[in-house]
């Protein structure tokens, strides 16, 4: 019983100090300089990760496909950061060689590495060697040779590479019917946004993983929002041709007779008209943007409208 | 050698194992499983069943090794620091009814606990299952509640009597330490034997390679234990892989022990 008691001081003291401890962790955390420490690759090569990881190869994998989810996402919150996406390629690469059947991490790292500066490195050709990797280790998954084709097709401009992609794919055991006919379409008419959108359906189509379909949802509200502006535009035109002069409003065009309602987007947010050019862009605040530069307008040529 | 008398070390083994509060690892299993299970679903983009699939095999294999090495280099070494070896010795108890008894009580020890890891694991597979929309379960390469997870825990569990076999060898002849130093020695290197076997591709003289393939032949092959990441990617594993490595741990594990009673019988107590 005196034990017990004699044992109360001891613990209270220790309450204490731990609560003591609190308010000066949060003193020293409120003093330290905000600085975004860069990611630590501790293992480079993927040989080695492998063998360092015994038999735990797979939960290991894991591990890297999250890291490279966050620092995606870190990367894309801190833009202009100057580390920028440097360690995306190393963690997908970590991560499909310690689970050389990560589907997922093939497929979205090759989106992720082919999306252009801010929101990603812009490294088509980093996207074209995971996936290649992926079609190495699993050669009967038809859906590495549609992502390769999509990556040819809409960020290094090579119609003929994305054609070949289609095709092989439409060779392989399962694909469906249409990657032949992608194949086809891409070759004659590579670059127009009907391809495109032919593209981002099959995306949307998708049962891989959840996110692609909603980006390809979202791509085609995009190519949905740029058909929309190249009619307002059009419009616009016509109504200069028949007299109308700046400044540019929907509320004088509706005025005029030329519009019935507020133009909005697919996303609801209403569309801008600049004032003195009588430019349409997207409402501030869409989620649709920024909107992509296509294909064939990147590559120089005139895009049909 | 009587049957009777090896099953009651054996369950005296168990019990020591259980009043030494070795099953409370399963707490900190149940913790990780359902902790992961609760923050993957926000981190993983759809790869959560997958990462709860290996997590579990993984911290099943991680949990059973660790209760295999500190608990099997104590098996031996434990009863002659407090010198009970003498007590049981000195009544009609043979040295080799002794380790059986002992390798048997922890077998049981890992059974129970792979058991009870193996119905944690199945039931935070199921309830993933049971609330996840069909449309997002067609992203799963295999289903959440696979039979097909049996049989990697089953070859975790052969991995894990291979384990407590050599700890036992180890803990006949040395210090607690050195054995423990010794059976994760053999373990990680069970695990590189693929490569002793061709160090000629990495630069080794013809020597060197020769003494390495020697070496891969003497070492357990854990390596042939491991279908973990076939299971989870719903790849099938054939019935006769699964028996050839049953068969190839059982008969190593008996070989080790037959050792390890060769070592004991050898061993002064006076």
């Amino acid at each position: 019983m005196r034990r017990d008691a004699a044992r109360w001081p001891w613990l209270l003291g220790a309450l204490t100090l731990l609560a003591g401890a609190l308010p000066l962790q949060a003193g020293s955390l409120a003093h330290r300089p905000d600085r975004a420490l860069p990611a630590v690759l501790y293992l480079q090569s993927p040989a080695v990760a492998r063998r360092v990881s015994l038999s735990f190869d797979s939960l290991m994998a894991d591990l890297y496909w999250i890291r490279a989810l966050q620092h995606f996402g870190a990367s894309r919150l801190q833009q202009g950061a100057p580390s920028g996406f440097a360690d995306l390629y190393p963690f997908l690469d970590l991560a499909t060689s310690l689970d050389q059947r990560f589907t997922v991490a093939y497929r979205f790292g090759a989106i992720f590495l082919s999306e252009p500066p801010p929101g990603g490195p812009g490294r088509p050709d980093l996207a074209v060697r995971l996936l290649e990797k992926g079609i190495a280790s699993q050669p009967d998954r038809w859906q590495y040779w549609q992502d390769l084709g999509f990556v040819h097709y809409w960020w290094t401009g090579r119609y003929d590479k994305a054609a070949e992609a289609f095709s092989k794919g439409a060779d392989t055991v399962g694909a469906p019917w249409w990657m032949k006919s992608l194949a086809a379409v891409t070759l004659a008419e590579g670059g127009d946004r009907q391809t495109s959108r032919l593209l981002w359906k099959a995306l949307a189509q998708t049962n891989d993983n959840d996110w692609l379909r909603k980006d390809a949802q979202r791509r085609l509200l995009q190519l949905d929002a740029m058909d929309q502006m190249d009619a307002l535009t059009t419009m616009v035109g016509s109504a200069r041709q028949r007299g109308m002069q700046a400044p540019w409003s929907w509320a004088a065009l509706f005025a005029r007779g030329w519009l019935r309602q507020l133009p909005v987007d697919p996303t609801g947010t209403p569309y801008e008209l600049d004032l003195t050019s009588g430019v349409v862009r997207l409402g501030r605040g869409s989620s649709l943007a920024p909107l992509p530069v296509e294909p064939r307008s990147r590559a120089g040529v005139a895009v049909s409208r | 050698m009587k049957p009777r008398l090896i099953f009651a070390i054996a369950v005296n083994t168990f019990r020591e194992a259980v009043r030494d509060r070795v099953f409370y690892n399963l707490l900190l299993f149940a913790v990780l499983l359902v902790g992961t299970s609760l923050v993957i679903g926000q981190l993983a983009a759809g790869q959560d069943v997958k990462i709860i699939k290996d997590l579990g095999l993984a911290s099943s294999l991680l949990f059973g090794v660790g209760i295999a090495i500190f608990i099997g280099i104590q098996l031996v070494a434990r009863e002659v620091e407090r010198r009970s070896v003498y007590v049981t010795l000195a009544k009609p108890v043979t040295r080799s009814a002794f380790l059986f008894g002992k390798y048997l009580g922890l077998l049981l020890t890992l059974a129970v606990n792979m058991a009870v890891m193996t119905a944690a694991l199945m039931t935070v597979l199921y309830v993933y299952w049971r609330v996840t929309p069909p449309n997002l379960q067609a992203v799963w390469t295999a289903p959440a509640v696979d039979p097909a997870l049996l049989g990697a825990l089953l070859l975790i569990y052969i991995e894990l009597a291979v384990v407590t076999a050599i700890a036992l060898l180890f803990s006949t002849y040395s210090s607690a330490l050195l054995a423990a130093t010794f059976t994760t020695a053999v373990w990680v290197a069970g695990h590189f034997v693929g490569d002793l076997r061709t160090l000629e591709l990495v630069g080794a003289s013809e020597g060197t390679a020769s003494l390495g393939r020697v070496v891969s032949w003497v070492l357990p092959n854990l390596a042939l234990f491991d279908v973990k990441a076939e299971v989870v990617h719903g790849v099938p594993v054939p019935l006769a892989q699964i028996a050839y490595a049953i068969a190839y741990g059982c008969t190593y594990a008996a070989a080790l022990l037959l050792l390890a009673v060769a070592v004991f019988q050898r061993r002064d107590f006076k």
